[in-house]
């Protein structure tokens, strides 16, 4: 049912942990639906590159292995190249998805926005311009609304 | 190769080889029509009636009761809509439970749509059926009631007894979706007033795509399937002759010993679910502590999700099932678990493991010991335990 890529990344989930002293911390998805990913980040504000990343996820194989990609895929890479990080090419980087399990590379891609998100708003700068609205309302903070109104 | 140990026997069971010996020469020599008249034909018609009666001993009921299907979710399917349809002028109110297997939800539903009034009775936290509830929920239109006899996914076994005597009571029809507990549970049809019972082979190791449905002699039903003048024009199709001999000759097995099987089981199961709870903190035990079946443990582990635990039981060799959205294939976590009250996360990370004759002590303290590991493991890259332990609860 899996690709080899998804047990690998399944099996030896890269990044995983936190990081204390985080300057970009998202927090997506949500325990009734039985997924959870919170991602941790260390954003250089000079040169705007995500120099560390890490995670914990709470879910099945699929959502594990898309954060474990995910993370890979945004790792030394500046904010502006980690945005353009679609839900698609993380489950095309893990050599596709079963189709009932597409919706867990959502949760991949929201969460490197809501963190990405979170680093803005730390700085006082509101980051729904920049971010963008991907239809998941945490990863603005509640700024989707607006943007519609 | 990783050795395999399986632990799924409530999903299916390997065919017995006495089973398969039993079976062969009626899909190679004896391959007649069952409605020949010829020496093939009656060669075929023979075999069918010896299963029939093998079929009626096992659970307490006469041959001419016993009706052969394609499966138990036929069986299920037949009954209560055979009866609704049958009795529909009556009245059109049905009682059922809550935790009921797809087979009877998803029929009386689709009966729902037709017109039928539902009760789905709820449980108590261990997933039991109130006998009192059903007596309560009777009214002058109710023409069913099906509630299973033991639930396949906490194990927990209903009060049939009490419920059958309370319908032949009121004298209303009462069915039963026994997939689970035959061979495992003592079935007495007459002694507990059960009116249609459901089964099928595969669950106590008889082949799969055959199931029984046994209908007390007197109550009204519609026939099912369309066609030829099978199972005395009630259930149409040439039949499967070597299905339903593994079938008899399976539930003949099954029924011999079920104490001895009980006890068997039972140890494996308390020793397992020991071995878990005491190592494993942040565990919760579903179904009932003691009325359940021997060869079934369905425990929750809390900040984990059940299909990762699945895949790293499968890598370690271990076959088991979950109540997770992910292994459900919808997002909600299964209904049973939710209808005792657990709260969708914890519901998410039930596994369900069911012993089954090749088990073993070794099987049992086998699972426990890869769970201690993987648990940790997946606590470990769970965000929710990351908040629990900085909240203090961990």
């Amino acid at each position: 049912m899996y690709s080899e890529k998804v047990m690998d990344h399944f099996t030896n989930p890269r990044n995983v942990g936190e990081i204390e002293d985080a300057n970009a911390v998202g927090n997506v998805g949500n325990p009734k639906c039985g997924d959870i990913m919170k991602i941790y980040m260390k954003i250089n504000d000079e040169s705007e590159v995500i120099e560390e990343v890490k995670f914990k996820t709470f879910g099945c194989g699929a959502a594990v292995a898309t954060s474990s990609m995910a993370t890979e895929m945004v790792k030394g890479k500046t904010i502006e190249e980690a945005l353009a990080v679609t839900n698609l090419a993380v489950a095309e980087a893990l050599d596709g998805l079963p189709p009932v399990k597409m919706h867990c590379s959502n949760l991949a891609q929201e969460a490197i926005h809501s963190a990405i998100a979170d680093y803005y708003n730390r700085k006082g700068i509101d980051p729904t311009g920049i971010v963008g609205c991907n239809g998941c309302c945490e990863a603005c903070h509640g700024h989707h609304d607006e943007e519609e109104e | 190769m990783t050795k395999r140990v399986y632990a799924d026997h409530s999903a299916t069971t390997p065919l017995k080889k006495e089973v398969l010996d039993a079976m062969v020469p009626y899909l190679t020599e004896n391959f007649g029509n069952a409605s020949s008249i010829y020496l093939e034909g009656r060669e075929s018609k023979k075999a069918i009636e010896t299963a029939r009666e093998q079929v009626a001993k096992a659970i307490g009921a006469q041959s001419n009761e016993i009706y052969f299907t394609g499966s138990g979710t036929e069986a299920d399917n037949w009954a209560i809509k055979g009866v609704a349809y049958a009795l529909a002028e009556k009245g059109k109110h049905i009682i059922t439970s809550a935790v009921e297997h797809h087979a009877v939800l998803h029929t009386v539903k689709a009966l729902e749509k037709e017109g039928f009034k539902v009760t789905y009775l709820p449980v108590d936290e261990y997933g039991m059926v109130s006998a009192e509830d059903v007596k309560n929920a009777i009214t002058d239109e109710t023409i069913l009631i099906t509630i299973m006899f033991a639930n396949n996914e906490i194990g927990t076994i209903m009060p049939i007894e009490e419920i059958g005597k309370i319908a032949r009571e009121k004298g209303i029809i009462f069915h039963t979706d026994a997939v689970q507990a035959v061979g495992m549970e003592e079935i007495d049809v007459e002694k507990m007033n059960i009116d249609l019972l459901s089964l099928t082979a595969h669950k106590f190791y008889g082949p799969k795509g055959i199931g029984a449905l046994y209908i007390r002699k007197g109550v009204k039903i519609k026939r099912f399937i369309e066609g030829g003048a099978q199972e005395k024009n009630k259930r149409a199709g040439t039949e499967n002759v070597a299905g339903i001999v593994g079938l008899g000759k399976a539930i003949e097995l099954a029924t011999t010993d079920i104490a001895g099987k009980k006890e068997k089981l039972s140890k494996l199961r308390d020793f397992y679910i020991k071995e878990v709870m005491e190592r494993i903190p942040f565990t919760r035990l579903n179904g009932h502590p003691t009325k359940r079946m021997a060869s079934n443990a369905n425990i929750s582990f809390e900040f984990i999700e059940g299909e990762s635990l699945l895949l790293m039981l499968d890598m370690k060799g271990i076959s088991a099932s979950s109540g997770s959205a992910c292994t459900s294939g919808s997002l909600d976590p299964s209904h049973v678990l939710l209808a005792i009250g657990l709260p969708h996360e914890i519901a998410h990370g039930s596994l369900r493991v069911t012993f089954g004759d090749s088990s073993t002590m070794e099987d049992a303290k086998y699972i426990a010991d890869s769970l201690v590991e993987i648990v940790t493991r997946l606590r470990d890259m769970s965000p929710l335990y990351e908040d629990a332990v900085k909240s203090g609860r961990v």
